[in-house]
């Protein structure tokens, strides 16, 4: 088995090299205890030669979840070959992190990607010449037209097998050199202990890396010593420990560069993304430019597009269900494992599964809107507003995909580069009212509120997004006080998105949606079905107000009084939201004996006018439904504060609706 | 001065990197480096964050960060 790790900067290309490396033959996980993507693919036409991609960054320094993850992944897993993705129209940065993995003496390959738009430009680098003076192999390629792949594929067997390790590592010259070279032979013996490179560790040392310091073990005086020389080199430069650091490496790559690359003079894509950038991030036009291309992926995707393919869906599965129902039937088995499988099992997977369509239309526009380079420049944009809540410009995304459905919205924070920025975007996006919320809300209104139905529910979405607000407010002065991650980012030229990546990312998304609707929403299928058929005495109901929910709603619903409908139906009803939102209005179609369209009728004997926005108010707020708690769990990647979620959630919106209704009470 | 004082199409070149920790070396290892030129390419529709283009790419970031970036012109 011979192991690869590809790495580079973000925006490099490296998730285009990585699908035309290893196909679709991928294995999407997580790195542990952390939310950071990481996949393992066989390179094609090799059965033991495993390729990771890790996350996408610009340095090794330990600040970032992605730098740790990355550098320990470097460090400590047994990587028989780096490969380093650089993009050649943007070549001195991307050297910054090469000279970085150089020093880990990784036998190691360069990819030198974009080389095609290099040449098209007139620039191009003297790859040999190249080669030699940072002495490492390097392979031009184009992973976006799948050019330069089978070179870089035997490059990349040759290095790996001969372990052919960066030949330089001196980079440096005057003072800074002395002092990397006197620290790498007084921490030798304590490197080799540690099993680190020494001079990684010697340049991690002058940086200032506690982490890697407390690693190699230093006594008293070997620290005094090494602060001696590192101070007496600042003094010779004239800068402090970092800059200097950071300078010394931009100096070799500016004179690697002025030798071996030949710059365009102008690069068509960036005129173009210029061009681009003069309507869509312009003074006047970036905000309608922006609410017109999310409202047109809004209406396509929960519009024409979303419904007819969910109808679709839901036809299949309905057949499916269908057939299953007969089958059972044909073999005589018993009536209560029929109705498990198709009313329990079979009803619960399908209302989440009917999800599924509009989450893969929704991913395709995202990856497009990702790939295209768009994304960073919504989070240009929106990054101001956003900041008075402590996130930056790139939760706007996910928190507008919320007025949709929260499961994409949660499953699409996995682009912010913060965990704080994520955690904290996760949790608020429960309270962008979804769209499987409307129904609830066009029956009460039609009930209560009939020449005002659209009024109500525009208080009902800013209701949302106000206590949103609040929350975040309160989130940022507690649960995340740290200062916010610092908003740096690159702005890429725009791209044309390569298809094979944008129908990888939506497979991945459908089969990682369709591995959690058949675990943990099997479960609560199950389990809410058991809920809703037996009695107390685990006897079959036949009316399912006899039911065990039925039960737990009458002992529930005296905590509702006060919000004014201390009614066990309504409690039921909200039980049974937990599943999917649209179910309460069916369970409440059902707990009254009623059809449809007779509900608001039934409604207005049920609640007052006051109650019943006080209802409604409780359920914009209160806990999530079952498959978004899913999915916060796994991009939280803790039970404890998804829990700490679904509480928090009830208790806000009980607080409010109890507000509400109070003060109704009052005035009227 | 600092960066954020500059005008949109403005050029200068960077003679110091303040602040510490995270952002400092993050800037640092983007090549906000001592002796870089900078422009200053456009400023976002609600006066901040930033857009600066510096060795061959484009980077955003905040009014208040790009005070600590010290720069003079040509």
């Amino acid at each position: 088995m011979i192991n690869f790790a590809l790495i580079g900067n973000q925006n490099s290309g490296k998730t285009t090299l990585f699908n035309q490396l290893t196909g679709s033959n991928q294995h999407v996980g997580n790195f542990p205890g952390v939310t950071v993507d990481r996949k393992d693919g066989y390179i094609l036409g090799y059965k033991d030669r495993v390729i990771t991609d890790l996350p996408g960054i610009y340095s090794l320094s330990p600040y970032t979840n992605e730098e740790i993850v990355t550098r320990d992944f470097l460090l400590d897993e047994k990587v028989d070959c780096i490969v380093n993705i650089l993009d050649a129209t943007n070549i001195e940065r991307n050297l910054y992190l090469t000279l970085q993995l150089i020093e880990l003496q990784i036998p190691m390959v360069l990819a030198i990607n974009m080389m095609d738009e290099m040449r098209t430009n007139g620039g191009t680098i003297k790859i040999n010449e190249f080669s030699r003076a940072i002495g490492v192999p390097c392979v031009p390629i184009s992973a976006a037209k799948n050019e330069g792949i089978q070179d870089l594929v035997h490059e990349m067997m040759r290095v790996a097998v001969n372990k052919i390790r960066p030949e330089k590592i001196d980079f440096c010259a005057g003072a800074v050199h002395r002092c990397l070279h006197g620290i790498s032979h007084m921490i030798e013996d304590h490197a080799v202990a540690a099993g680190l490179p020494r001079r990684f560790a010697a340049s991690k040392l002058i940086e200032g890396d506690e982490p890697l310091a407390k690693r190699l073990n230093l006594t008293q005086n070997e620290l005094e010593m090494i602060e001696h020389s590192v101070v007496e080199m600042e003094k010779e430069c004239e800068m402090d420990r970092e800059a200097a650091m950071a300078d010394m490496r931009y100096c070799f790559i500016e004179n690697l560069c002025r030798n071996t690359v030949i710059r365009p003079t102008v690069s068509k894509e960036y005129l173009r993304s210029v061009k681009i950038d003069s309507i869509l991030t312009s003074k006047y036009f970036a905000i309608p430019a922006f609410v017109l291309i999310m409202g047109l992926i809004f209406y396509l995707t929960f519009g024409p597009i979303g419904t007819f393919l969910s109808d679709g869906f839901a036809l299949i599965i309905d057949w499916i269900i269908n057939y299953i129902s007969e089958l059972l039937i044909q073999f005589e088995i018993n009536p209560v494992v029929h109705s498990l499988v198709v009313d329990g099992i079979f009803a619960g997977i399908s209302s989440v599964l009917s999800f599924m369509p509009v989450i893969v239309v929704l991913f395709f526009f995202l990856s497009i809107l990702e790939d295209s380079g768009y994304m960073a420049r919504v989070a240009f944009i929106m990054d101001r507003p956003l900041r008075q809540l402590g996130l930056s410009g790139k939760s706007f995304v996910p928190m507008l995909i919320g007025f949709g459905c929260s499961v994409p919205a949660i499953m699409a924070t996995r682009t912010l580069s913060s965990e704080r920025d994520r955690k904290m975007t996760i949790l608020l996006t429960p309270f962008m009212s979804c769209t499987a919320k409307v129904p609830i809300y066009s029956v009460f209104a039609l009930a209560f509120f009939p020449n005002h139905a659209a009024e109500v529910m525009i208080l009902l979405y800013a209701t949302g997004i106000v206590v949103g607000i609040g929350f975040a407010m309160i989130l940022k002065k507690t649960v995340y006080k740290g200062a916010p991650i610092p908003f740096v980012m690159e702005l890429p030229n725009y791209r044309m998105p390569s298809a094979k990546s944008v129908l990888l990312l939506m497979w991945e998304k459908a089969k990682d949606f369709i591995t959690r609707a058949f675990t943990i929403i099997f479960l609560a299928s199950i389990i809410i079905w058991f809920l809703q058929s037996f009695d107390l005495r685990f006897n079959l109901v036949e009316d399912s107000s006899y039911s065990i929910l039925a039960n737990i709603g009458q002992i529930i619903a005296p905590i509702f009084a006060p919000l004014g409908f201390n009614d066990w139906r309504a409690a039921t009803a909200l039980i049974t939201g937990f599943s999917a939102k649209e179910a309460v209005v069916s369970s409440l179609a059902v707990l009254l004996k009623t059809s449809a369209d007779q509900l608001p009728t039934m409604l207005s004997s049920m609640f007052t006018t006051a109650s019943a926005f006080s209802f409604l108010l409780f359920t914009l707020l209160y806990t999530p439904c079952v498959a978004a708690i899913a999915a916060v769990k796994r991009e939280m990647g803790s039970v404890k504060s998804t829990i700490a979620l679904i509480v928090t959630q009830c208790a806000i919106a009980w607080i409010i609706a109890f507000i509400f209704y109070t003060c109704a009470s009052l005035i009227l | 001065m600092t960066l954020d004082e500059l005008n949109v199409g403005e050029k200068a070149v960077i003679t110091a990197v303040n602040g510490e920790g995270a952002l400092r070396r993050f800037l640092l290892g983007m090549g906000c480096t001592p002796k870089t030129e900078v422009t200053l390419q456009k400023i976002a529709p609600m006066k901040d964050p930033i857009e600066i283009r510096l060795r061959g790419y484009t980077l955003t970031l905040r009014l208040e960060d790009a005070k600590n970036i010290e720069v003079k012109y040509l």
